[in-house]
């Protein structure tokens, strides 16, 4: 039974790489389908129901610079918000939402619903369409083909999926949901390597149960913060709470591990290392004698809490007893059991820059299947599968940021090149260029290649231009104005407690001084105080870190240089004379496309380097004379 | 801001080519004697000249001059400034010729380099020139496959030609970068952990006493191996085998003597030869085979330890005994050589299908040749231009690193946040990273996952 409509894009898949690739195909004018096991479950939240925070929060923006979901749908489903290293500069301050499932959820949906181009359709995906070695179609299980110029697959822990709570394990897409075994059996007859990971979570507790008057609170910041560049309305706003684990609880656990599947040998993924089970971090760091916990609402409306910390696979019988010895918990009720689940994901390196398949045109990846793991990585993920998956569709050629532009940049480069041995999830100090990618610019950096591929729509656009006219009268303002010394703005200035001005300043030198904030500048009236906040904010941090900046130019402009060489597909490094056994097979594994590429290869050298540089040259000149 | 025509955006950005560093290097053979030249490319190269010979450098004009630099005399010689794109790597290019020798040479190119230019990297002079558009393929080829026997030798480690105790500090160095960037940035990507983090006063302990070590280092390092840019090679193997027969062969006159009594060769005889303009020491050690005397037995302990040091080892063996010789040291920095083949009429050369096993005959001098070029590829002797100085590269390496905790230490004073700080640090450990091997973002955060416990 042949679906009477030919698509540009399918997408399949509901979770957050599904929605942000769904919507920017259909953004960029595609003819769009996502296709989903279950329309209830679009934009849901597998884990923890939070949005941002450090490493993350900057993939958010980006999303949201390139007029994304993401932001606005957690500005309209956040209950608590906070910046994340306040005490620290700009580059690596971090916004962190607490969502409501439900509105989270909801306002996806009503996103996808109102989305030109875009239309829905339930049904779980069974097969793909090949012919001549691209995609076609998908067929879905009851035999329905749909066909299609580009496919994007976004199926999350669903492939595969097996769940395991204590020695007991069945199959499992998510608690509740059925894994996608069928689809997952075809995938693994394509050429692409396939590897196990594991992620869990934590069991959930009955609100009326918890005494949280134990328990330390933790409200939101005050003014509340937004995730997006035009912020939404946020809804009512509640605290979180802070407990903590003892070493009674440690004991329980330890006693407890010849039933943990973990250590039991019945889980052979590769779990994260930064989200580790409870059982994990009592073994790895037997020394502490205590973890927090945080406490987090579900929701508004919800009556379970989310305790984040103490993610298990232990028997159930444990994780009640571990959760009871906890102060505050001794009453706890848990309404759902932890578990951890193990999934197939494909090795990201044999990826594209582009998130297409090598393996098979018109075939796009994205989300927790390329190996990582998060909402945030993966709704960035989408939105550049999507996007791509259209530009193919209409002859265009794909894009992609490079490092030194967006963290989304950072990890396609980091997943194609190095793939991924473990759930890869974003941190700040995997930016080289982290001074520069900070969240107070993503739309400086995206916004308007976003607008010329499409994505970007007018509304925004307009905000996005008139803040960055603004932005030049206050660089204006900064480069040229002065302030005079024995002036009134002086006096003002030493009033305030500043360093006494000696000789006349611009605006600019004077606030490079460490003590100095562009807002005491608006405070004595050398700048207007009408200026929009977010673009104060922008503007000082690109003053403070202007020295850094400037050299991390020429790094830049070096790695652009290379990045301009492209290494043939064909070459034959394990008979190129001059590199070492060693670094031989590291290239023949990650068979790099440029010469940049290849020189973030652990252990390349100079000499290395110039020996592939020279070899691109002889066999692109042979090539070319042939 | 700045957007190319793709639309990529960037604030305050510069334009691609302009933004390159200066490179510079000494352009002929070190260790001889005539005119030697110091080659420039980059930005600064015409700035840096006039600085030097304080005289407008017109361009394509000898400008004759004496360099000085911070007042004190260096050499006499003449400046040649070629501006872009008509030039050797298509940027601006200064050429300095002075008529010093090895030594003089090393303080023009320091003086070059404080004006603001970096050492050039192997094969970096050419790459420019490549990607100038300025190479034909057969010249690019040619240099592809000088480079690729350098590298060959580079790629086993840029710390081999190191002395032990050198090597051992630096790694030291990087060991306590790594671990205190581990608590920096533990504290920017964790603040919610209850990671033990270093306050801001242990941190800056910290920072000083790296200062301290990459100081000590540099001074130590500037005093005992500046001046001796040569490598050290070890000639090595039982008695008889004809040794000191290749040392002569190797430094064309008699400085060793050859008997026909096993074991004459009782103490280390160490000659300083130039091979092409390679500057080398070559090390003539006694004979290794077990014997009872003590003297001689003191003598092949000395002729060990002196072969673990030396960048590179030449193991003899004699083609017309029968037994073959078991290799005596690590097979990477070890050049075997089958000796006398005149009496086996073996045919000179690399021996079929090995890479660094060289069969000859010092007594007709057939092999030799092969040999010589062997020698020079495995120490990494580019012979484009600049000799492969290691331990320049490293010394100038160790300078950014302080020059980059130093700006650390500064920041850490005037209570920056940490991210300037990590920032700075990150910059340290790339530089030191340029002589262990690089450091990659993924092996910082296993260090910090080894070392506390993250996750919620
Ligand atoms: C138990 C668990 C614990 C986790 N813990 C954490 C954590 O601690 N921290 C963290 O950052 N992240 C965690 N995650 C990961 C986070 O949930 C994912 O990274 C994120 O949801 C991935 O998004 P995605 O779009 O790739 O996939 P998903 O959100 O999983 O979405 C997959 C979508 O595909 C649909 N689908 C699947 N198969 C088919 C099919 N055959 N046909 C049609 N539709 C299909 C599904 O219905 C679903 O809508 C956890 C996930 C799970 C399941
Ligand atoms: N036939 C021949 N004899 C050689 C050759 N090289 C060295 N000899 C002889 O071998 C003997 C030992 O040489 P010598 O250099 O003293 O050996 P060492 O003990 O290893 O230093 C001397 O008689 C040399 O003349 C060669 O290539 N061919």
């Amino acid at each position: 039974m042949d679906h009477p409509h030919t698509f540009d894009v399918i997408v399949i898949g509901g979770g957050h790489a599904g929605c942000e690739a769904a919507l920017a195909a259909a953004r960029t004018g595609a003819d769009t389908l996502l296709l989903t096991q279950s329309l209830e479950t679009i934009g849901q939240m597998s884990c923890n129901p939070a949005i941002g925070g450090i490493g993350k929060s900057h993939l958010v923006r980006e999303v949201d610079a390139l007029d994304g979901a993401m932001a606005r749908v957690a500005d309209q489903a956040g209950i608590q918000f906070r910046v994340l290293n306040a005490s620290k500069g700009p580059a690596v301050r971090a916004t962190r939402a607490q969502a409501d499932r439900d509105l989270y959820r909801s306002a996806m949906r009503a996103l996808i619903d109102d989305q030109e181009n875009l239309r829905v359709f339930q049904q779980p995906v069974v097969d793909l369409l090949l012919e001549h070695g691209s995609v076609a179609g998908v067929v879905t299980n009851m035999g329905l083909r749909l066909r299609t110029a580009c496919v994007v697959l976004t199926t999350g822990t669903f492939l595969g999926g097996r769940i395991h709570v204590g020695l007991q394990n069945q199959p499992g897409g998510r608690a509740g949901e059925a894994p996608a075994n069928a689809l997952a059996r075809r995938l693994r007859a394509l050429p692409l390597r396939v590897g196990r990971l594991k992620t869990g979570t934590p069991p959930r507790l009955d609100k009326r149960s918890v005494d949280l008057s134990k328990l330390a609170e933790q409200p939101g910041d005050e003014p509340t913060p937004s995730l997006s560049f035009m912020p939404e309305p946020h809804p009512r706003q509640v605290s979180c709470h802070m407990a903590e684990t003892n070493p009674r609880t440690h004991d329980i656990i330890r006693r407890a591990l010849d039933r943990s599947p973990l250590y039991a040998g019945l889980i052979e993924g590769a779990g994260p290392r930064y989200c580790p089970s409870i059982e994990d971090k009592v073994v790895r760091f037997a020394d502490r004698t205590r973890h927090q916990i945080f406490v987090e609402p579900e929701g508004l409306r919800s009556g379970e809490l989310y305790p984040n910390g103490i993610s298990t696979s232990l028997p159930f019988d444990v994780q009640l007893a571990l959760v009871r010895s906890v102060r505050g918990f001794e009453n706890a009720h848990v309404t759902r059991p932890g578990y951890a689940i193990e999934y197939d994901y494909f090795d990201p390196r044999d990826l594209q820059d582009s998130l297409e398949t090598k393996a098979l045109a018109g075939l796009f990846f994205a989300g927790q299947i390329n190996g990582t793991t998060g909402y945030e990585e993966a709704a960035a993920q989408g939105l550049l599968a999507g996007l791509n998956a259209a530009r193919k569709a209409g002859g265009l050629a794909p894009w992609h940021p490079r490092r030194d532009e967006a963290y989304l940049g950072v990890m396609i480069d980091d997943l194609v090149n190095q793939g991924a041995s473990e759930p890869y999830r974003m941190f700040t100090s995997r930016a080289e260029f982290r001074l520069r990618l900070r969240e107070d610019n993503a739309d400086l950096r995206l916004t308007e290649i976003g607008r010329r591929m499409g994505l970007v729509g007018a509304a925004r656009w307009r905000a996005f231009t008139a803040k960055r006219s603004e932005r030049q009268r206050l660089w204006a303002a900064l480069d040229t104005a002065k302030i005079k010394v024995g002036g009134e703005a002086a006096r003002r200035l030493a009033a305030q407690g500043g360093k006494p001005v000696t000789e006349d300043i611009r605006l600019v030198e004077y606030l490079k001084r460490p003590e100095v904030g562009i807002g005491q500048l608006v405070d004595v009236g050398l700048l207007p105080a009408a200026i929009d906040p977010e673009l104060l904010r922008q503007v000082e941090a690109e003053v403070k870190y202007a020295g850094y900046i400037k050299r991390q130019d020429t790094e830049i402009a070096k790695i652009r240089r290379h990045e301009a060489i492209a290494l043939p597909a064909g070459l034959s490094y394990a008979t190129l004379p001059g590199l070492s056994r060693e670094l031989q097979q590291k290239l023949e594994a990650a068979r790099p496309a440029t010469l940049a590429r290849a020189a973030r290869i652990p252990g390349m050298t100079p000499a290395a380097l110039s020996v592939l540089l020279l070899q691109a040259k002889k066999q692109g000149a042979l090539a070319g004379a042939a | 801001m700045v957007c190319d025509e793709e639309g990529r955006c960037r604030d305050g950005g510069s334009d691609l080519r302009a933004s390159t560093d200066t490179i510079a290097a000494v352009a002929t053979p070190p260790g001889q004697g005539g005119v030697g030249i110091v080659r420039v490319s980059g930005p600064l190269a015409r700035s840096i000249g006039e600085a030097l010979l304080n005289k407008p450098l017109p361009p394509r004009h000898a400008v004759h001059g004496r360099f000085r630099h911070d007042g004190e005399l260096l050499d006499e010689g003449l400046g040649l400034f070629f501006p872009a794109p008509r030039s050797f790597t298509g940027e601006d290019v200064l050429e300095l010729h002075g008529h010093g020798g090895p030594v003089v040479m090393q303080m023009l190119l320091d003086a070059v380099l404080t004006g603001g230019a970096r050492l050039a990297l192997p094969g970096e002079f050419t790459e420019r020139a490549f990607l100038n558009d300025k190479l034909d393929l057969a010249q690019a080829e040619a240099v592809a496959d000088l480079i690729a026997s350098a590298s060959v030798a580079a790629a086993r480690g840029a710390l081999r030609s190191l002395s032990g105790q050198f090597s051992q500090s630096v790694r030291q160095i990087d060991g306590d970068t790594l671990e205190l960037r581990t608590y920096v940035e533990a504290a920017i990507d964790f603040p919610d952990e209850e990671v033990e983090f270093l306050s801001q006063g242990r941190v800056g302990e910290r920072v000083d006493g790296l200062i301290d070590s990459v100081e000590r280092l540099r001074r130590s390092g500037r005093q005992g191996m500046l001046l001796n840019q040569g490598a050290s090679i070890a000639i090595v193997g039982p008695p008889n085998v004809g040794k000191s027969s290749l040392l002569n062969r190797l430094s064309g006159e008699s400085a060793a003597i050859v008997t026909d009594i096993p074991g004459t060769t009782r103490d280390l005889l160490k000659v300083d030869l130039v091979l092409d303009g390679l500057p080398l020491r070559l090390v003539d050690t006694a004979g290794l085979r077990d014997s009872g005397d003590p003297v001689e037995m003191e003598g092949m302990r000395r002729a060990r330890s002196e072969a673990e040091q030396a960048d590179l080892i030449i193991q003899v063996s004699d083609a017309a005994a029968h037994e073959a010789s078991a290799p005596l040291f690590a097979a990477d920095r070890t050049i075997q050589v089958e000796n006398k083949i005149d009496l086996t009429g073996a045919a000179p050369g690399l021996a079929p299908g090995q890479w660094t096993s060289i069969r000859l005959s010092c007594l007709t001098g057939a092999g030799l040749a092969d040999l010589v070029a062997l020698i020079k590829a495995q120490v990494g002797f580019t012979g484009e231009g600049a000799a492969f100085s290691a331990r320049h590269r490293h010394l100038q390496a160790l300078a950014e690193a302080s020059t980059a905790l130093q700006a650390a230490a500064q920041r850490l004073r005037e209570q920056a946040p940490g991210e300037v700080i990590a920032e700075d640090l990150r910059l340290a450990h790339q530089a030191l990273g340029g002589i262990t091997g690089e450091m990659t973002a993924e092996d910082l955060l296993g260090s910090i996952f080894r070392s506390f416990c993250i996750g919620k």
